[in-house]
């Protein structure tokens, strides 16, 4: 919708403060995380005094590994397990059950997070008391529950991009000689890579993220970064928070700008690629 | 009127048998399809067909969209499971057995050139997973290679790659494992009309070469006629008519394949008399309906009086002309010039007869002329052979 | 690829049964049982036991029945106001939030659209980045900015246009703000989507036939980016009326949206079958929006 006479003053302005409305906020905290006073109201001169304490909260540091691996593992299997829904949904052409798992894989997209984390303790607790696992809630439980999640996410992605691709690919495969399960890992994934890529990136993030799940299926033991987060800024602003915080957004901006400029350089690579050849 | 076998078309004089293997009635059938049927949810695709190839054949199956052609070489292929019926090659009905356990190979429409693989790649995948020896494997790929005049491209990725390149290398890739049957769907539609009758060509003198038996399922009735040996034309899931290019374009059996295969036109008629001139020849005379014009017509079958039949008279066979043309069996009808097209070799002209009916004729252009011989609303007679004459049940 | 053929041989048959089983298994237990389990326990009492609620089957000789199920915490969820009043308060609190999303998203979707392609493609990653930084954090930025010392109040009391601090952390409005920050990218997006993809045309073709500036968009415009809006609005709406998150650090004690009064349910009261009452009313009142887009989106297609 590109126009020769371009955007009015009205929708500048819109424009102008929406993304004001956007990154001021983020700003402003980025900021305090250098003052050296405690109070935000007063500027006490620039320090990193927040930074070197955070390092030293020995509490965060482990929240945050336990986080990342939480993510990490959780991303991993959505990942495997959502691919294998997508391949499903697109390639299975009939199965029983079909329709409730179309269902299964929609609906975690819209649920509210309070009820897939209650729920999912629910059904923790109700284990335990029928098989005696799992023994004890944790990292384990908060990993599945994410996964859970997550692979609706990816599956959605997964689908899209199969829903998209010549099916003839993988039936040529197939009429040379491929077995099924070599027609998925010959043609089908290396073509569906990058879906599953930024699949694993969206669910690695929404682990990171997540307070809610987290908290219902955790147990005394462990402790997300968000927990840790949420319990300390529950009782208004912490400084060592808005370090945190600066480095938490620093660095994922930092690694989605330098991913896309990847992208964006690959993509007119090719392009040039298909001019000259 | 489902497998309608060759008896009905008038045989041409052949002793040798090699080009005509359908013809011997010692060859044994290479492919056999029996009563095959495909049923979807609430549709049938394919509808009992019986249909026998012979080893070597080029043979294609011709169709609009929806025919069932496609679901056809699916089932051939392995894609889609007959609902009922047998598909036996060489002796082994292979109706059960999954796609990549079968002696057949596809040229897809698409192409469906791996992304991802460089052209060596592509070709040598079939042989990978048949897990021949590297060395071998290598070897057959450059040979392959030299077929279908790609060596210089064989480290290069599908995207630098033409659309005539993808096609070589979708059919290298299909050969490579020496199929006993090739299926081509639709192997010259992504192709521009240049490319496609040199590719054409290539096609046919390949298939010569290798001696390999093609199925080609394709929806252009042009392409049919130049590339196959025998074609089946199909329509709602059955084979309405299967022969040579050349006898189903002379002697349809009816208006449907008449129609579909190349320009016709066609007259209800009823039969006023019918003349037994040899063993296989009749001479009929029908009047057309309305105007009762004459037509005279030759026929393989007696008829009787009265029987309601159509002619139909392909728009090449027509003579046009201003003078009123004589010969003895002729038949003749005037009209006026309401449209016309010049194609340079020749015109197409679409005539108005003076009952109404619109007549196409196709005529060369024999005479170099600075202005056009016939005009827009000349006044023209029509005339044609009785042997030109198509006798088509109604 | 995918028929049952007779003759396929026993490993590619596990193949296909392993690509839908997993899944399916996965997603049945750890989705749909859980769910199950939280119906029937809205079915029991509360009791003071690890885990809190009573059995729904008492097989032991001398029971008056062996299903032990009580409606007890569906009356009392009509019948306490708390609830009643944290649901409607999510749903209004959902409903405006999502007009002013709409509000704010529609302009700025429009004037991406309207913006040369390379600046089309920075603008849209600005909207989408925030998306992929934290959540928590983002929301917490919004406690330094509100605060009673935060950067807002310092600002206006440093340029002496208040005395006193205004409260705006812990009201209503700071909920509003919250759920429209985080949930902008959500309604630009569809609408972005919609709108790049209108042909220009369309627009001249109308402007050509005389119509004003305000009537070529109330006209043409909007009608055609209809889909747009209606999934950027449930995009927002779904997620906002089970938010928990957002009440419970911007909002007063009184910002009782029922995700929040669930959550204290839960946690402080320990009532498990009464939270996992609240939950199955709550899962009724979302499939209502949900059926509506599906039904919007079928009539697309």
């Amino acid at each position: 919708m590109s126009s020769h006479r371009g955007p009015s003053t009205f929708i500048l302005s819109v424009l102008c403060f929406g993304f004001a409305f956007l990154y001021v906020p983020i700003l402003v905290m980025m900021a305090y995380s250098f003052n050296d006073s405690a109070l935000a109201t007063v500027w006490g001169g620039f320090s990193t005094r927040w930074y070197s304490a955070l390092l030293n909260n020995e509490q965060i540091i482990n929240a945050a590994l336990l986080s990342l691996k939480i993510a990490a593992v959780s991303a991993t299997f959505a990942t495997i397990l959502g691919t294998l829904a997508g391949l499903a949904l697109t390639r299975m052409r009939r199965f029983r059950g079909r329709f409730l798992f179309t269902g299964l894989i929609a609906a975690p997209l819209v649920m509210p997070e309070v009820i897939t984390g209650l729920s999912l303790l629910l059904l923790f607790v109700s284990l335990q008391q029928l098989i005696g696992w799992p023994v004890s809630r944790g990292a384990t439980t908060i990993t599945i529950a994410h996964i859970t999640f997550a692979m609706a996410y990816i599956a959605v992605i997964v689908q899209a991009r199969l829903a998209s691709m010549d099916e003839s690919l993988e039936e040529a495969a197939m009429d040379l000689g491929g077995r099924p399960m070599q027609v998925t890992f010959d043609i089908t994934l290396p073509l569906i890579a990058p879906s599953m890529i930024s699949g694993w990136l969206l669910a690695f993030t929404l682990s990171l993220d997540d307070l809610v799940i987290a908290s219902f299926t955790s147990g005394a033991g462990a402790s997300t970064l968000p927990m840790v987060i949420f319990s300390k800024i529950k009782l208004g602003v912490t400084p060592d928070i808005n370090a945190l915080a600066t480095i938490i957004i620093g660095t994922l901006s930092l690694g989605i700008l330098i991913a896309s400029w990847i992208i964006l350089r690959s993509q007119r690579k090719t392009s040039a690629q298909r001019q000259s050849g | 009127m489902t497998a309608a076998t060759d008896k009905e078309a008038p045989k041409l004089p052949e002793t040798d048998f090699t080009e005509t293997p359908w013809l011997d009635p010692q060859a044994a059938p290479f492919i056999q399809i029996k009563s095959l049927s495909k049923e979807f949810d609430d549709f049938t695709a394919v509808d009992s067909i019986s249909l026998d190839i012979y080893q070597g054949e080029l043979f294609t199956i011709l169709g609009g969209s929806g025919c069932g052609k496609s679901t056809l070489l699916r089932m051939l292929a392995g894609f889609e499971n007959p609902s009922a019926g047998q598909i036996i090659i060489d002796g082994v009905d292979i109706s059960d057995l999954p796609a990549y356990d079968r002696p057949v190979n596809m040229m897809f429409q698409s192409y469906a050139v791996f992304p991802h693989m460089t052209v060596a790649q592509n070709i040598a995948y079939g042989l990978k997973k048949d897990r021949l020896p590297n060395a071998e494997i290598n070897s057959r790929v450059q040979e392959m290679l030299e077929l279908v005049q790609l060596q210089d491209l064989a480290a290069r990725k599908p995207k630098q790659l033409s659309g005539g390149q993808c096609q070589r290398v979708a059919l290298a890739r299909a050969l490579i494992k020496r199929p006993k049957v090739l299926l081509l769907d639709e192997p010259l539609a992504a192709l521009d009309k240049k490319l496609r009758e040199q590719t054409q060509f290539e096609l046919i003198n390949l298939q010569h070469k290798l001696g390999t038996t093609f199925i080609v399922v394709t929806h252009d009735q042009e392409e049919a006629m130049t590339l196959s040996s025998r074609v089946a034309v199909m329509d709602a899931g059955r084979f309405v008519q299967i022969g040579t290019p050349l006898e189903v374009y002379e002697f349809p059996l009816n208006r449907f394949v008449a129609d579909f295969f190349g320009t016709i036109n066609l007259f209800d008629a009823t039969v006023t008399s019918s003349v037994q001139v040899d063993s296989c020849t009749h001479t009929i005379e029908a009047a057309l309906d309305k105007t009762g014009t004459l037509v005279k017509a030759d026929c393989s079958h007696q008829l009787n009086q009265g029987d309601i039949i159509s002619i139909g008279v392909r728009p090449e066979k027509l003579s046009i002309s201003q003078k009123k043309p004589r010969g003895k069996n002729l038949t003749i009808t005037n009209g006026i010039v309401e449209d016309l097209a010049y194609y340079g070799n020749r015109s197409i002209y679409r005539v108005r007869s003076h009952s109404g009916r619109m007549i196409q004729v196709s005529a060369q252009n024999f005479q170099r002329t600075k202005e056009l011989v016939l005009e827009w609303d000349d006044q023209v007679y029509l005339s044609w052979d009785s042997s030109c004459s198509v006798v088509l049940p109604e | 690829m995918s028929q049952a053929n007779h003759s396929i041989p026993l490993g590619d048959k596990l193949w296909r049964w392993l690509v839908i089983s997993l899944p399916y298994w996965w997603l049945a237990i750890f989705f749909l049982a859980p769910f199950a389990i939280v119906f029937k326990i809205s079915f029991a009492d509360p009791v003071v036991a690890q885990p809190p609620f009573s059995n729904f089957f008492d097989f032991s000789p001398g029971a008056e029945s062996w299903l032990l199920a009580t409606l007890d915490n569906y009356r009392f969820i009509t019948e306490d106001n708390l609830y009643w009043i944290s649901y409607f308060k999510s749903l209004k609190i959902a409903t405006i939030s999502t007009v002013l999303c709409l509000l704010l998203g529609y302009p700025m979707a429009y004037g991406i659209a309207k913006c040369q392609p390379g600046t089309r493609n920075i603008l849209l990653m600005l909207v989408i980045l925030p998306f992929w930084t934290s959540f928590l954090l983002r929301v917490y930025a919004w406690i330094v900015m509100l605060g009673k010392t935060g950067a807002i109040n310092s600002l206006l009391l440093k340029m002496g246009l208040i005395t006193t601090p205004i409260e705006m952390l812990y009201t209503d409005g700071a909920v509003y703000l919250g759920i429209v920050y985080t949930y902008i990218p959500f309604m630009v997006l569809p609408l972005y989507s919609v709108l790049e993809k209108m042909d220009t045309n369309l627009q001249d073709a109308a402007a050509d036939l005389g119509a004003r500036r305000w009537q070529v968009f109330f006209n043409i415009i909007l009608p055609l980016s209809m889909p747009g809006v209606i999934a950027g609005s449930m995009l927002v709406f779904i997620p906002a009326l089970g938010e928990f998150v957002i009440p419970s650090l911007l909002g007063g004690i009184d910002s009782l949206m029922i995700g929040r009064t669930l959550y204290d349910e839960f946690f402080i009261n320990r009532d498990w079958p009464l939270a996992s009452a609240v939950a199955t009313v709550l899962l009724f009142i979302i499939v209502v929006p949900i059926m509506l887009l599906q039904s919007s989106q079928k009539e697309r297609s």
